[in-house]
């Protein structure tokens, strides 16, 4: 392996254009790099691209134009299924499979990977603790849990065959403000601890502070600007600066959201 | 009762022409689900095969049944047997609620879930199986049901063509004008008709996901 790999981006886009088939173009002229363990939030109103994106990742969208690579390959050359299975994915509607308790569907990856029913369950029970989830839930169905709870299955579930890279799209977007804190504060002291590279897509600038190393602004189906948190709230760029004012006061400055 | 008199007195031939019906409805129902199951998928699918497909079978249901009988008769190797023959209208009459109901099925499916199982890697055949089919699997049976409810009747106008079933009874009652013996087809039928909608009614609720 080359020496560079481990500042190398874990994901890159590379001038990537996406249009729908119609010929309509969602996203152009997208050149963007993950770094390794670092948490990227996409921010933007709803159109901007910023799912379209996200997908782009794990292939469920091809590019038209461009490359996008994984782990310095190009994802159009890599077998899809397996790209896919190392990329966890969460999304927000959750997406639990109704007809599976809440084991099977953690466990489902896994299961089609091989692993032994002991260290399927094993893996379960590590990752509903994981997320703050007591281990009798396992044998429940989706439809016997609350929304937070369903959204922490969908947070286990992705991350049940340890993926280096998670996908996140608007995970906590339908949660209710007290649950959607709470899991904002979980989900932050667990990627301090996991150091996954997160890919995290949001309309909410204070989640976006509250748990981005860096904030990917898009608007129209382009990339504005890339900033830390800190240089966001500073920044001069009219579309930044706009988001700033939307929000008003009170926002969650990046120095002290460790302590929360 | 005289007609409960009439099937006791009857009841081996009764019994012979009950299954004769069965076995004309089984059979057709089994080859609808095994041609119209993968029909459905592939339109719920494939959107280009919607429209052929469910068109298709619905200018078939539109077909009167004595007519497509008719129709059948001269067919080659069709013909030489009616049951065979029988078999075959009957089929292609229960393709279409098996055929519409799978689409409708699958396409029902909560799109989130689907994007979820795509998303975490799942193979177009693992996602058709484990999630698809499982979650479609009450729809597609209420299906089956009306499937199975429509031949048990229609399979009574096969005895027309000689293909025997319950409508023996009544095409003879028919002929020599005795109520009696229209009855000894059309309540057993009638019979088999309910049983078959409640048993597979019970299945279905049992079947439908949460």
């Amino acid at each position: 392996m080359e020496p560079s790999l481990a500042s190398s981006p874990v994901i890159e886009f590379r001038d990537v254009a996406y249009a729908l088939p119609n010929g309509q173009p969602l996203l152009s002229g997208m050149n963007l790099q993950v770094r390794r363990g670092e948490t990227l939030v996409l921010l933007g109103r709803s159109g901007s691209g910023k799912t379209t994106t996200l997908k782009l990742v794990n292939r469920l969208l091809s590019s038209s134009g461009g490359e996008v690579r994984v782990n310095g390959a190009p994802t159009a050359e890599t077998d899809v299924i397996r790209l896919r299975r190392s990329i966890g994915y969460v999304i927000q509607d959750v997406g639990l499979f109704p007809h599976f308790t809440v084991e099977r569907n953690i466990g489902l990856v896994p299961r089609i990977e091989g692993w032994s029913p002991e260290r399927i369950q094993g893996r379960v029970q590590e990752l509903l603790h994981m997320v703050g989830l007591e281990a009798h839930l396992a044998s429940r169905y989706p439809h016997q849990l609350s929304g937070g709870q369903r959204q922490r299955v969908g947070v286990a579930r992705a991350l049940a065959a340890d993926p280096a890279i998670l996908l996140m799209d608007e995970p906590f977007g339908a949660l209710d403000p007290l649950t959607r804190d709470q899991l904002q504060r979980e989900f932050f002291s667990l990627q301090q601890r996991l150091n996954k590279t997160v890919v995290f897509v949001t309309h909410d600038l204070r989640e976006a502070l509250r748990l981005g190393s860096r904030i990917a602004l898009m608007e129209s189906g382009r990339l504005v600007t890339v900033l830390s948190p800190q240089d966001f709230l500073r920044s001069t760029d009219p579309l930044a600066a706009a988001y700033v004012q939307a929000f008003g006061g009170g926002l969650d400055s990046p120095a002290n959201r460790g302590a929360s | 009762m005289n007609l409960l008199h009439f099937l006791m007195q009857n009841r081996e031939q009764v019994l012979e022409l009950t299954l004769e019906h069965l076995w004309l409805v089984g059979i057709s129902t089994l080859l609808a689900v095994l041609v119209g199951i993968p029909l459905g998928i592939l339109s719920a699918h494939w959107p280009v095969w919607n429209k052929p497909v469910l068109g298709t079978a619905n200018i078939i249901q539109t077909i009167p049944s004595l007519a497509l009988f008719g129709f059948l008769l001269p067919v080659p190797w069709l013909g030489d047997r009616a049951d065979r023959l029988a078999i075959l209208a009957l089929t292609l009459y229960a393709l279409l609620p098996v055929i519409r109901n799978t689409y409708t099925g699958i396409r029902g499916v909560d799109p989130a879930v689907v994007e979820a199982g795509r998303g975490m890697g799942l193979t177009p055949n693992q996602l058709l199986f484990q999630v698809e089919l499982p979650l479609a699997l009450s729809v597609i049976l209420s299906g089956v049901r009306v499937a199975v409810v429509v031949s048990v009747g229609l399979a009574t106008i096969a005895a027309a063509i000689g293909a025997g079933g319950l409508g023996e009874f009544i095409f003879r009652g028919l002929a020599m004008v005795n109520n009696q013996l229209i009855l000894a087809g059309a309540i057993p039928a009638a019979f088999l008709a309910l049983s078959a909608d409640f048993g597979l009614g019970w299945l279905e609720k049992r079947l439908r996901p949460r």
